[in-house]
């Protein structure tokens, strides 16, 4: 197991009931969807709102950043690339789930 | 004492408003779920302190919660609105080429009358779901979505909906824009349109027997075989449960509009807010009014105590009309301003309840013991 921080958008913060970063545990290679059924199993209430449930596709407003790297379009079972792999299985950095900017 | 709840779903969270029997002084919570839209809030007739909102982003999807104590706490319930059987099909998309039924939200919420743990969803793109455990699971009741004439069902500007569900159980009904009406007499396991009587000039065959943006549709219970409609363009009205349809815009000064209810006493007045028309939406002349008919439809008049005279471009979405039971009929709208009115003497005179909520996109209403 390895212990990856992440930092989810403030309504899905307000919708697991938590503050600041989460702590999930990670089982076998670190890659995007390992990360992210981690984060459905410790909060259940977050299935679809990161994912589509139907296709398990990154909704079309959501990013995927860890060490100032776009990770949202990396293939889902692909490992996660180095050093980004390294950094946040170190602790050293968060793995960020982002909701797209809207301006206007 | 009799206390009136007005639960207003808008495109920034919900607000519940909550007043006494007289309903001239009120007081205001919420946002709940701020910053999500809540396209639709609805109690249950069988326990008033179960409450459904639905709450949905473009960027986190959809969610359902319930509340067991009439707001003041909520749990997200089901999210799993998948279409039954694998492939869910096409319908026309809006440049007639077919495209795959995709979920995008939900638009309307109907408690059961009788369970509070019985609840139907209805779904953008079209569909109709039912929960028999309070939200936690959704069933697709696919004979809507199968019926024969939805590969030709092609979406309005607001999208393939089903924003209308109308219990009368075994009977039941169905709104979607812009396909027209629909009814079940299983309990929504089979479907046919029931539009018969329509005309839209906006398709290619205006009188046929789907393809009609149907705005909303409202019945007594008292009167179950009469349905109201406002249509894109006409107010219709049907007496034989929708197998039928006359116009009745009578003397409105113009028939576009979204929402239109029905007095919960007295089945032949009906009020509808008009629109100036489908590319000005907002009220003639920046007044806004409601317009009553107590001839089913066939003479209405203007209403106007209290409300705006001048200035006034803002819209009244298709849910966000609602009439309370208490023996003054109470009439609630709210305004695309953030404005929701109440008229405590069934359209007489009518104040604000509030006045600078985020645009409404529903309103309703109950009555507490």
């Amino acid at each position: 197991m390895t212990a990856i921080r992440v930092v989810l958008p403030a309504h899905l913060r307000n919708l697991a009931g938590v503050r600041g970063e989460v702590c999930v545990d990670v089982a076998g290679p670190l890659t995007q969807r390992a990360v992210l059924d981690a984060v459905e199993a410790r909060f259940p209430v977050l299935g679809g709102t990161i994912r589509d449930r139907r296709t398990g596709r990154r909704r079309a407003f959501i990013r995927f950043y860890a060490c100032e790297q776009d990770l949202s379009n990396e293939p889902p079972d692909a490992p996660l690339p180095e050093p980004v792999a390294a950094a946040i299985a170190a602790g050293a950095e968060p793995f960020l789930v982002v909701g797209a900017m809207a301006g206007g | 004492m009799t206390r009136v709840r007005v639960l207003a779903g808008t495109r920034k969270g919900a607000f519940l408003l909550t007043s006494d029997g007289k309903r001239d002084t009120w007081s205001v919570s919420g946002p709940h779920f701020g910053g999500w839209e809540v396209y639709h809030m609805k109690g249950s007739p069988a326990d008033p302190d179960r409450l459904y909102a639905s709450q949905n982003t473009g960027w986190f999807g959809q969610l359902i919660q319930r509340s067991d104590d009439g707001g003041e706490t909520w749990q997200p319930v089901g999210n799993d609105f998948g279409y039954a059987g694998g492939d869910p099909g096409t319908h026309l998309w809006y440049d007639g080429t077919p495209r795959p039924w995709e979920f995008k939200r939900i638009w309307h919420l109907e408690p059961s009358p009788a369970d509070p743990d019985v609840v139907y969803a209805g779904a953008e793109d079209a569909a109709l779901f039912k929960s028999v455990d309070g939200g936690v699971t959704w069933r697709e009741l696919t004979g809507l979505r199968l019926q024969e004439s939805a590969p030709g069902w092609q979406p309005g500007a607001g999208g393939l909906c089903v924003h209308t569900i109308i219990l009368q159980e075994p009977r039941m009904f169905v709104a979607i824009s812009a396909a027209g009406t629909f009814r079940s007499d299983d309990g929504g396991e089979t479907w046919r349109p029931v539009n018969r009587g329509l005309r839209s000039q906006g398709i290619p065959d205006s009188d046929a027997e789907v393809g009609h943006c149907v705005h909303h549709v409202e019945a007594n219970p008292a009167r179950p075989d009469t349905l109201f409609m406002q249509k894109h363009w006409d107010v219709m009205r049907s007496d034989d449960g929708g197998l039928s349809w006359t116009e009745v815009s009578g003397n409105l000064p113009t028939d576009f509009g979204f929402p239109i209810a029905v007095h919960p006493h007295e089945p032949e007045t009906v009020y509808v807010v008009p629109i100036t028309s489908d590319s000005l939406h907002y009220p003639p002349d920046g007044r806004l009014r409601v317009w009553r008919s107590r001839s089913g439809g066939y003479e209405w008049e203007e209403l106007s105590a209290g409300l705006p005279e001048r200035d006034c471009y803002v819209n009244v979405y298709r849910d966000a009309m609602a009439v309370d039971a208490l023996d003054s009929c109470g009439v609630y709208f709210g305004t695309t301003g953030g404005q929701v009115y109440c008229s405590a003497d069934a359209g007489d005179s009518w104040a604000p309840i509030v006045r600078d909520l985020p645009a409404v996109l529903s309103v309703e209403v109950q009555v507490l013991p």
